[in-house]
């Protein structure tokens, strides 16, 4: 397991791997926001924390296709399938792996972004807590869609239609909490269920991802 | 006698094509007098106006959105537990259909409301849900789509589908609590305070009849139609095989 899970980290930051690509995605949607809705300090202010997370969630949808489809390419995947760990905690740990090279530093990324978008003091910590609590349930939902997609052709376009409904409510709750804590009002619930919905996630899509990859591999 | 004889593809065609021409003849009986019967001899609600009278159409059609996914999911579990290659079949023919119904409430809802709220599109509950249920039978068609080998295409369809359903639901609640709605309860229940009033019952209720022996006839033609199309690719094989 560990074993995997540092070769899939090596493989992603090495060249190729496409890691600081996603920052970079993250980093161009944030500044084209101001173009687009204009500089006024109160409405980005306001719309911050939402556009930080529409465009972590963007950055997140962009390296997933990558996920299987290099191992599936190269004849990876079938070795590793047949490797004794179950197909289970191989999804498991790519979703770990995609995380950590991709929602984590989108999320310590959030907090200098932020300051792009004028976002008020007492929001950058509601903002990083709810992206740190947020971006592994993205990270695991996305490897599912990754899973379900490995042996389509061109299968990145489908994967973002398949991934992006699942993504509805981690979003709603995860922007929302941000958005309260913004404004400083009970972020309670939000939150509780942005973190069940990461737990819920966690526990049960490496099972469903497992299985479409088991079929995939058929 | 038990329901899995139907699985077999042939017993299935030869009970359910004589079903069909029925399904469809009650369908247009039923839609036919429902709606005739409700937009001109049914009386103006004293809020809506004649607006009232698209609840015809745009209620049937969203229960069915709702159910035919929820017929899907079965009949995902079905195959994925039996192995019955009609049950997959059955919920690919269903998925268009539930799209369209879907579209079809969302646009007669805008259509209500604009001049009932005036306004086209609002981030209601009960709207943002049913545009992302429609979202999720957009990912379902394409999936099918995307896969070239049936048995696989079914597999993940199927998973898709049991997924999607847990996330729909989640996502049903996630967004009654985003937003406050403007939609009104629900048309048909138990709870006579939200119940509509009794003039429009009966009509509503032939509609809706209509409306799921349309469904119901469609589902049976396209899953008869799948059927076809299996056995023909077959036969065009064994074909290739005896020419090669």
């Amino acid at each position: 397991m560990k074993a995997l899970l540092l070769r899939d980290l090596r493989l992603a930051v090495r060249a190729g791997g496409g890691f600081g690509l996603s920052l970079a995605f993250f980093l161009i949607v944030t500044v084209l926001v101001p173009f687009a809705v204009g500089p006024e300090a109160g409405t980005l202010s306001r719309i911050g924390p939402g556009v930080l997370w529409v465009g972590a969630l963007l950055a997140t949808l962009l390296s997933l296709d990558r996920q299987f489809a290099l191992d599936h390419e190269d004849g990876a995947l079938p070795l590793i399938a047949t490797s004794p760990l179950p197909l289970e905690a191989v999804a498991l740990i790519k979703a770990v792996a995609h995380w950590l090279t991709t929602g984590l530093p989108l999320t310590l990324a959030a907090a200098p972004l932020g300051i792009l978008l004028n976002l008020d003091v007492r929001a950058f910590p509601w903002l990083v807590l709810t992206l740190a609590l947020g971006t592994p349930a993205l990270s695991v939902i996305g490897t599912f869609g990754a899973a379900l997609t490995v042996g389509i052709r061109r299968g990145g376009l489908l994967l973002s239609l398949l991934v992006l409904p699942l993504y509805v409510p981690t979003l709603i709750f995860g922007a929302e909490a941000a958005r309260r804590g913004a404004q400083g009002l009970d972020v309670a619930t939000p939150l509780l269920m942005l973190g069940g919905i990461t737990l819920g996630a966690l526990a049960l899509l490496p099972f469903a991802a497992g299985a479409v990859l088991r079929i995939n591999l058929r | 006698m038990s329901i899995w004889e139907y699985a077999n593809p042939k017993k299935f065609i030869a009970t359910t094509a004589p079903v069909i021409p029925w399904a469809f003849g009650g369908a247009l009986l039923c839609l036919g007098v429902g709606l005739v019967w409700g937009f001109f001899l049914t009386p103006v609600a004293d809020k809506f106006g004649s607006t009232v009278k698209i609840i015809y159409l745009h209620v049937p059609s969203a229960m069915i959105a709702i159910n035919a996914w929820i017929m899907m999911l079965v009949a995902s579990l079905v195959w994925l537990i039996r192995r019955h290659h009609v049950s997959a079949l059955a919920a690919k023919a269903a998925a268009p259909v539930g799209m369209t119904m879907t579209l079809i409430a969302l646009w007669t809802g805008a259509v209500w409301g604009q001049p009932m709220w005036g306004t086209w599109w609002a981030w209601d509950p009960r709207l943002t849900s049913f545009l992302i249920l429609f979202l999720f039978y957009l990912g379902y068609v394409a999936l099918w789509e995307a896969i070239p080998d049936p048995d696989q295409a079914a597999d993940l369809t199927s998973v898709l589908c049991l997924v999607g359903s847990v996330f729909a639901l989640l996502s049903r609640y996630a967004v009654n609590f985003w937003n406050q709605g403007l939609h009104q309860g629900a048309t048909l229940s138990m709870d006579t305070e939200e119940h509509i009033s009794d003039v429009y019952w009966l009509p509503l209720v032939i509609c809706i009849g209509g409306f799921v022996l349309l469904f119901v006839a469609l589902v049976l033609m396209r899953t008869g139609t799948e059927i076809r199309l299996r056995r023909l690719r077959a036969l065009e094989r064994q074909a290739q095989r005896v020419t090669a």
